[in-house]
């Protein structure tokens, strides 16, 4: 059998969930044996999203331009695709910007009011991605078919989660260890 | 007062009254379009042409042809004036005595009319509902002096129940039922409340009968409080009336000074007084215990029941709760007997109802129709139909009903025909719609306004109501999918099954019905294929 | 006193007359999820959480407001409860801004606690993102309105227990709130005599301490019953 195709997507969040994956240690070296990192920003430095992939966990929610692309990019090519923490899950964090409403206004208050010195709007067609007026949680953009709140989720988390899929089976989210937000 | 002196009262005021009455509607909506204009200049012409000895001026109530008002209308000579102006007042007058008014003539034996059959409105649009002696001219009071002296409690409310007169608030609960449920309550102080906050869209048939003839509201609840033995009874009345309010002050004035309200009525033991609450504008102080806690001083919210409000109401006591039109119908059953009502109507559905007919319709206004009659009679018969077009649904019930298609014009209207198809006959709004009304922006009007009136007690109301909204203009939007109408038939299935009061149960109703009689409108509606969405996959996918 | 026989999600039971369903259920240890239920104040039967099925009822009513009857059946767990239940979770998480990542009541939070009870792993309707308040006028604690669920557990708490009513709801529909005084800032409101028990009240972390940070609020739930209790019925310790 071949291995399995792992990829993993970083989204809008601040990489915690990443981190978190890289608490899983040793078991690491096990994961390797059994797939292939096909794209991840810790683990490969591939730039385009691969086709054929088996599993992806995505990161962050989707907050700018590019996050939209890679997602619907990532689905397209992807077979089991898990919403991975709680970016990812209801936008958590960066979410928080959608009380302020559309991105100009919050564009506005961080680079304009709050600003002491330089105020200028960034824009930089094709360098900076812009952000879209609504940040969302994954499954709002793109069909998901796993849910793994966390922030982080736990390295204990992670693994009682993946390690089942490898195996072809669905891993039982339920109860405080696999499913409590925060 | 004896019944041989308000007899009395009576036949004094028909000696007053001149051969030709000219009937000028001050209504609202009459109001509205200047007929205290039209009175005055009536009044004038009349003085002008030195007619007062036979021809008198009277401000009545509404006469229900509301769509062409102002509307005069001289019984004596059967004749009906509509849209009519003050520059029209001099020529109707000189026409009572030969020659052609100015003013549009109506036609009296429309279907509109004489498809009517007509108890809470026998007397509107016929009397000056802000003197009490009219209404006694008519006979008013006269059942309550009936119910009094000739009949016990236990007897007026068997009369009830004979009946088969159910709330019309549109809940259909029996009425009599309620009655000797509440007579049968131990407890001393015990209230009558008569709901008059009728707040449903498109909805002014409580507002015309307290306009039209508040004392007929007032007999009916001193008649129930003598059956259940309540002394004191409140009117809540929506603060958007101001006319009904001024009429029903007036009302209730007049009547303690005959003593028909107030201590030992009719020279009887039993005393009722009545007062008026004023709603602030909240349409779930409709539901009865949210108007119950209104009228206490607090925050109108609802709360469970059980206890009904017959076991535990105001201020805790066993409290009797009717709607206007309701109570509107008392007298006439107390007078005739609950058999004659019982033999008007349907086998479950007895005696009449008022419809506000409104929408995309020619004839609008007030009816009242018996049980029964088929929504076609009503809309095409007595409404006449849609202007330029075909009907396309009737919507009943108000934000709690349901729209019904076209195709189901023949039911009959009774509580369980209409509950049966997904609608329900609500105080009684009826909403005409055309062709080219779209049925989900339909749904999502309605959607909107509960949204905006849940009292936010109850989460499923409060935040469901919301999403449903979300929902509808995601479709409207054309950003929906297959799922989310899925997803909204879920969440219409939980706020239904799970709120805590009416307002909540029901909100989803023209939602429900709109999608079962006219789905096709929705998916039309949906965006072909979700953008960037591949199926989901399962677990087994992965490793095959 | 007398004892009615009756059977819950299959099992039969004698249970006092006058007792709710709910604490029929707590006697023979099934748990009802509950939100705006406080021991110590008085029902409202608002969260709708606590819904049962009653053979024979066409409606599901409130196990916290209904007593029980002889003869009841009742279920408090079928499909239908706990996929409504899981709705009206969802519903809450997606009305308000609650981000449990920031939360001072981050695992001490009873509506944190609810989703993994309804087995929440996320929520089918979009998230709002309201605009609200948050008012740290008073001294010693605060109110963030994006962390309300209107369970009015503070209104009553402060009503029924400490008597002051500082607390009630205005408006209506989505921008129903709770309020201090006539909608005045918290700090300003004279009734208020900072005894804390809305604190302890809150199921979130909407009523906290000042100076507390994420994670780090803890509550004391039982000791407005106990309050309740040394009063009625005399019973000073705990």
């Amino acid at each position: 059998m071949d291995k399995i195709r792992l990829a993993t997507v970083w989204l809008g969040g601040c990489s915690g969930c990443h981190m978190s994956f890289l608490d899983l240690d040793e078991w690491l070296i096990e994961l390797a044996e059994k797939v292939d990192i096909v794209f991840s920003p810790v683990a490969s430095d591939i730039k385009e999203y691969p086709e054929n992939v088996d599993v992806c966990l995505v990161e962050g929610a989707v907050a700018n331009e590019e996050n939209m692309e890679l997602l619907i990019e990532a689905r397209k090519r992807t077979k089991f695709l898990i919403s991975f923490g709680d970016c990812a899950v209801t936008a958590n964090v960066p979410g928080m910007r959608n009380m302020l409403g559309k991105a100009e206004t919050v564009l506005k208050r961080c680079y304009l009011e709050l600003s002491d010195e330089t105020r200028q709007l960034p824009h930089f067609p094709g360098i900076v991605p812009e952000l879209l007026d609504r940040v969302r949680p994954v499954h709002e953009v793109v069909d998901v078919d796993l849910f793994m709140p966390g922030c982080p989720p736990s390295a204990q988390r992670i693994l009682a989660t993946v390690e089942p899929l490898l195996r072809g089976e669905l891993p039982e989210m339920k109860g405080r260890p696999m499913i409590k937000f925060g | 007062m004896d019944l041989a002196e308000l007899r009395e009262i009576g036949e004094k005021e028909r000696t007053a009254q001149k051969p030709i009455r000219v009937h000028c509607c001050t209504s609202t909506g009459c109001q509205a379009a200047n007929s205290l204009g039209v009175k005055k200049n009536l009044e004038n012409t009349c003085k002008e042409k030195k007619m007062g000895d036979r021809v008198q001026v009277v401000g009545v109530g509404c006469m229900g042809f509301c769509g062409r008002g102002p509307l005069v209308q001289i019984e004596a000579q059967n004749k009906l004036y509509e849209e009519v102006t003050p520059d029209d007042a001099a020529s109707i007058i000189e026409a009572i005595a030969g020659g052609t008014a100015s003013a549009a003539e109506g036609d009296p034996e429309h279907p509109f009319f004489a498809r009517q059959m007509r108890i809470v409105r026998e007397t509107s649009g016929k009397i000056d509902p802000e003197r009490i002696e009219e209404y006694i001219a008519v006979g008013g009071y006269e059942p309550l002096y009936k119910a009094i002296h000739d009949l016990t409690p236990s007897e007026t409310i068997d009369e009830v129940s004979k009946s088969g007169l159910r709330g019309r608030g549109g809940g259909g609960y029996p009425t009599g039922l309620k009655w000797a449920t509440v007579a049968k309550m131990p407890g001393q102080q015990k209230y009558v409340i008569c709901n008059a906050d009728e707040g449903d869209p498109g909805a002014f048939m409580d507002r015309s009968v307290l306009e039209s003839d508040p004392h007929r509201v007032l007999e009916g609840m001193a008649i129930a409080a003598y059956a259940i033995g309540a002394s004191e009874g409140y009117i809540y009345v929506r603060a958007e009336y101001p006319l009904a309010i001024e009429r029903l002050q007036k009302a209730i004035k007049q009547a303690k000074k005959y003593g028909i309200l107030g201590s030992q009525i009719f020279d009887s033991p039993f005393d009722f007084k009545i007062e008026i609450r004023i709603g602030a504008g909240a349409f779930v102080c409709g539901e009865e215990t949210a108007l119950i806690q209104s009228i206490e001083g607090g925050r109108g919210n609802p709360r469970p029941r059980p206890p009904y409000p017959a076991q535990e109401g105001l201020w805790k006591s066993p409290t009797l709760i009717n709607n206007v039109e309701t109570f509107a119908n008392i007298p006439a059953i107390i007078r005739e007997g609950g058999a004659w009502y019982a033999g008007i109507g349907t086998e479950k559905s007895k005696g009449t109802k008022v419809f506000a007919l409104t929408g995309q319709i020619r004839n609008n206004g007030l009816i009242e129709v018996p049980m029964g009659i088929t929504l076609r009679e009503i809309v095409e018969e007595m409404g006449g139909g849609v202007p330029n077009g075909k009907v396309k649904a009737v919507q009943t019930g108000g934000p709690s009903g349901g729209c019904i298609p076209a195709s189901l014009l023949d039911t009959p209207v009774d509580y369980d025909s209409l509950v049966k198809i997904g609608s329900m006959m609500g105080s009684g709004g009826m909403v005409v719609m055309d062709e080219k009304t779209s049925m989900v922006e339909v749904a999502r009007f309605y959607m909107e306004f509960c949204r905006g009136e849940t009292c936010g007690k109850c989460i499923p109301c409060r935040a469901g109501t919301v999403q449903m909204y979300q929902m509808l203009t995601k479709i409207l939007n054309r950003e929906a999918t297959l799922q989310d109408i899925v997803k909204l038939e879920q969440l219409c299935d939980m706020v239904k099954n799970t709120s805590l009061c009416g307002l909540g149960m029901t909100a989803p109703n023209p939602v429900m019905s709109t999608l079962r009689y006219f789905r096709e409108e929705y998916l039309t509606l949906l965006k072909d294929s979700p953008n960037g969405k591949v199926p989901a996959g399962t677990a087994a996918s992965i490793t095959s | 006193m007398s004892v009615v026989t009756l059977k819950i999600n299959g099992v039969d039971l004698a249970i006092e007359e006058g007792t709710t369903i709910l604490d029929a259920s707590k006697e023979a240890g099934i748990r009802i999820p509950t939100l705006c239920h406080l021991n110590g104040i008085t029902d409202v039967g608002a969260c709708r959480l606590c819904l049962v099925e009653i053979a024979g009822v066409n409606k599901m009513l409130p196990s916290c407001v209904t007593q029980v009857a002889e003869g009841m059946d009742i279920t408090t767990d079928s499909d239908r409860l706990q996929e409504y239940r899981r709705m009206i979770v969802e519903m809450l998480f997606s009305e308000g801004n609650h981000v449990c990542a920031v939360c001072v009541a981050n695992e001490n939070c009873e509506l944190q606690d609810l989703a993994i009870e309804v087995g929440m792993d996320h929520s089918r309707f979009p998230y709002r993102f309201p605009e609200r308040e948050i008012d740290i006028s008073h001294p010693q604690f605060g109110i963030d309105h994006n962390r309300c669920v209107l369970c009015t557990r503070c209104v009553r708490v402060c009503d029924e227990i400490e008597g002051a009513h500082v607390w009630d709801v205005a408006f209506r529909g989505a921008a129903a709130k709770v309020v201090t005084g006539l909608n005045q800032p918290w700090g300003t409101v004279d009734a208020c005599t900072s005894c804390g028990k809305c604190v302890e009240a809150c199921p979130t972390g909407s009523i906290f301490r000042k100076g507390s940070t994420v994670a780090e609020m803890t509550r004391d739930r039982n000791k407005l019953e106990f309050i309740v209790n040394a009063r009625e019925n005399k019973q000073w310790t705990r």
